[in-house]
């Protein structure tokens, strides 16, 4: 298995690689310093949406809730910080909106846990629900006045570097967010028995309460994750736009659903990586961003993007054929 | 000696139906205690009783010098009783070690794993076995018998002292129903107790110890193997005597050629040329991996093959896709009825015309509901098949029936020649005599059947000629009364 996980990733990479110098030939610019920062820290909350969907797809489930879980932890966060006093910091905002998020992920594993309902059914209704709610019940303005520990957070920079000009630039200080989560994630799923069962779960969910995993304990794990996770995408993405929009991160599920599956995942469950997912998401993210400096305009990015989408899980369909013909030929 | 595990008078009922009537069992260590009964009699819910899934309603279970009223699955795990369930419990998209090692790393309750012991106690697990495996291959990717293999290995690692397997030879080929049988002697010299719950009878009776024998929840005969022969455990398990004489009557059947298949290549296949004429049914069989299903998916346009022609009636014909087929009268009965073969949820009825739509068109292109239920309900009682009620989901029925469904949706389109794949997988022996005998009414109306099994004494019983495929090949023909087990046997063998 890891083996041919392998080669989809090492395949991604070439991609990446020939993309990049095709892009960098064509526009010199590309290979600069100020670039690769702006496309890191551009991937930053792709990245981390696309981690929990990972999860909830390796776990063969899918949650198409999140954006309005991102959106509304975020909006909320942002109005009740300010009106309740909360101490205006950074860290106060990420954890109420990760809390926020989680418990609405809660919402989602608990309707699919004690009702058994498919999960796809279920985060339809409760991101509908949950967007619904947050216009109708708590606000439908863009709010631009933002706690200023957020546009500080925004302008906040890492190895900041001088440009002749005199301005300044650096690595976005949310881009570390991207790497501690991506870690942690990774140590889940790879190193930690609750992830394993995610594994198990996905692969054969039968076996899996059989073998004596605590079911319910890895779905609140699954939803609760991807919930907090769009908690954090949600404060990340309102610093960096400078205002709260409670119509935010509408339809962004289908990219990042798009780059976990581009990374290797499978929709069916059970096998997918972090780093296939990061390899993903800066796959798009060049994509999206860096298509414009050889001159291809915006619509071509999708035909590209679909493209990928559909060659990838081809060679991957293609691939476990080939598998099942050479070794099982009866 | 002093039984492992005894279960004194236990009933279970479910609604109305008693599942289980006052069963009484004995299993001791180091045997092999055979559970034989047709679909239905309570095999599974004694299975269930005994892994503590199911509460039986009264009784006693008494083992290790305790009595209990009933055990729950973790009890039962911890007395060391572990079910093989047919779909294995095993995680397709995990490691072999990891397979293994699962259920340990749960055990100690640890929250991260250590894939160091992971390694050890996979490799452990395998040994105390015998037997090598690459530790890192995929599980989805290894065949059937090997992830049994992992799964009696896992089993073993949770220090069991009874495993219980449920059918476990179905979807084995000969080869590997011998290694199985190689394991099970070397679980029982280490003192391990083997349930063998089956309905194939030629197996029990080649590894068992001692014989229960369940019919309608009720224990109809129990003792040891010698007292048991293959016709007295049929008449056990059915409640009336079998003619096991039904062998078919090799009388020379029409001439008049069918389907001939000439040079026939393909990426198993290589050069396979052969003749099936009107009224005959013609086995085909080998080893796993022989080209049978390849023959059969090139038979029915579903993976044509690189080279070879195909003539029908004389006719040279070319078969490149299931249509293709359909139309020149061929139908095939697949290997695995219930993913292949049948639409579960839906009813009886849709089924079986499912095949056989265009035919049931009105004028306006639209298909007519009573002419659709007639249709169906006509050609079910063909096959014998009765039904109380309408609409009933096809998988509520017992095999035998699903399996007549099937027959009866490719009957529809009044095939010429019929190629069956494992005709009588999981069919209990009652059921599979009369599905035998529906072959035989058939194969005397005139239509060529293709019969690809791995069960000898099926195949010697209906076939005129049976064909031995090896590599791919044709090794050996078969002819009339030549058609018997011990001959068959000793071919595949070479």
């Amino acid at each position: 298995m890891r083996k041919i996980l392998r080669k989809h990733e090492c395949l991604l990479l070439a991609l990446i690689v020939v993309l990049c110098a095709a892009i960098g030939i064509k526009n010199p610019s590309f290979f600069t310093l100020v670039n690769a920062f702006d496309l890191l820290k551009s991937s930053v909350t792709l990245g981390i949406l696309g981690l929990g969907v990972l999860i909830v797809l390796v776990s063969g489930n899918i949650d198409i809730s999140f954006p309005a879980i991102a959106a509304f932890s975020m909006y909320v966060t942002c109005l009740l910080v300010p009106a309740l006093g909360f101490t205006d910091h950074i860290v106060i905002l990420f954890v109420v909106s990760a809390t926020v998020g989680c418990l609405l992920g809660f919402l989602n594993a608990f309707f699919i846990y004690y009702f058994n309902l498919p999960a796809l059914i279920v985060t339809l209704g409760t991101g509908s629900l949950i967007r619904g709610c947050l216009l109708a019940f708590v606000g439908t303005r863009i709010i631009t006045n933002l706690p200023s520990s957020m546009v500080e957070f925004s302008q906040a920079c890492l190895f900041t570097q001088a440009l002749p000009g005199g301005e300044t630039f650096g690595l976005a200080a949310s881009f570390p967010i991207f790497v501690v989560a991506a870690v942690l994630v990774w140590l889940v799923l790879n190193h930690m028995l609750l992830g394993r069962g995610i594994y198990a779960l996905g692969g054969a969910p039968e076996a899996a309460r059989r073998v004596g995993f605590n079911i319910r304990g890895i779905q609140f794990f699954i939803y609760g994750s991807i919930g907090l996770l769009a908690g954090l995408a949600g404060i990340i993405h309102a610093s960096n736009m400078r205002n709260a929009n409670p119509r935010d991160f509408r339809g962004i599920e289908l990219t990042v659903i798009a780059a976990v599956v581009v990374g290797g995942a499978s929709i069916t469950g059970g096998r997918g990586t972090v780093l296939g997912t990061i390899l993903g998401v800066l796959l798009l993210v060049i994509i999206n961003n860096s298509l414009i400096l050889v001159g291809l305009p915006t619509e071509w990015h999708k035909v590209i993007i679909g493209s990928i989408i559909i060659a990838s899980t081809a060679v991957t369909a293609w691939r476990a054929r080939g598998r099942q013909l050479s070794t099982v030929p009866t | 000696m002093q039984p492992l595990i005894s279960l004194n008078i236990i009933n279970k009922h479910f609604g109305g139906v008693q599942a289980l009537k006052g069963i009484s069992l004995q299993i001791r260590p180091a045997e092999v205690h055979c559970l034989a009964g047709e679909n239905g009699s309570g095999k599974s819910t004694l299975i269930k009783v005994i892994a503590g899934i199911h509460r039986p309603d009264g009784g006693r279970i008494l083992t290790r010098g305790k009595s209990y009223h009933h055990l729950t699955t973790m009890e039962s795990m911890r007395l060391g009783i572990q079910v093989i369930y047919q779909d294995f419990s095993l995680f397709p998209n995990l490691t072999v070690a990891e397979n293994l090692a699962l259920n340990c790393q749960l055990e100690q309750n640890k929250t991260f794993v250590s894939w160091k012991s992971v390694r050890q106690t996979a490799k452990r697990a395998l040994q105390g076995l015998g037997i090598t495996m690459d530790l890192d291959a995929r599980l989805g990717e290894l065949p059937i018998g090997q992830k049994q293999l992992v799964a009696i290995a896992r089993a073993l690692l949770q220090d069991a002292k009874l495993i219980i397997m449920d059918e476990p030879t179905t979807a084995l080929t000969g080869l590997e129903v011998d290694t199985l049988f190689k394991i099970i002697r070397t679980l029982k010299d280490r003192g391990v107790a083997i349930l063998f719950v089956s309905h194939k009878l030629r197996e029990m009776l080649r590894i068992g110890d001692r014989f229960t024998v369940l019919r309608n929840g009720e224990v109809v005969a129990e003792g040891p193997v010698s007292e048991f022969d293959q016709s007295k455990i049929a008449f056990y398990m059915t409640g009336r005597r079998l003619d096991s004489a039904i062998r078919r009557t090799q009388e020379e059947t029409g001439r008049q050629s069918l389907l001939k298949v000439r040079g026939l290549t393909g990426s198993i296949l290589c050069d396979l040329s052969f003749e099936l004429f009107a009224g005959e049914i013609l086995g085909l069989t080998g080893l796993l991996g022989s080209g049978q299903t390849e023959l059969a998916l090139a038979l029915f346009g579903m993976q044509p093959c690189r080279s070879g022609d195909m003539f029908v009636r004389g006719e040279r014909r070319v078969i490149r896709s299931i249509q293709d087929a359909i139309a020149v009268g061929i139908a095939y009965v697949p290997e695995d009825r219930l993913t292949e073969g049948l639409f579960l949820a839906q009813s009886v009825e849709r089924n079986v015309v499912a095949a056989n739509l265009l035919n049931l068109r009105n004028r306006f292109s639209l298909v007519s509901l009573r002419r659709l239920i007639e249709h169906a309900s006509h050609r079910l009682t063909e096959l014998g098949v009765t039904f109380s009620s309408r609409g009933i989901p096809v998988k509520t029925l017992s095999g035998g029936n699903q399996q007549r469904v099937v027959l009866a949706k490719w009957l529809a389109t009044k095939p010429e020649i019929l190629v069956l794949n494992g005709p009588t997988v999981g069919v209990d022996i009652g059921s599979k005599q009369e599905i035998h005998k529906l072959f035989q009414q058939l194969a005397a109306n005139g239509i060529g059947i293709i019969m690809i099994s791995d069960d000898l004494p099926e195949l010697a019983q209906n076939c005129n000629r049976i064909l031995i495929l090896s590599k791919g090949r044709l090794s050996h023909e078969l002819k009339g009364s030549e058609c018997d087990e011990s001959r068959i046997e000793h071919h595949l063998a070479n």
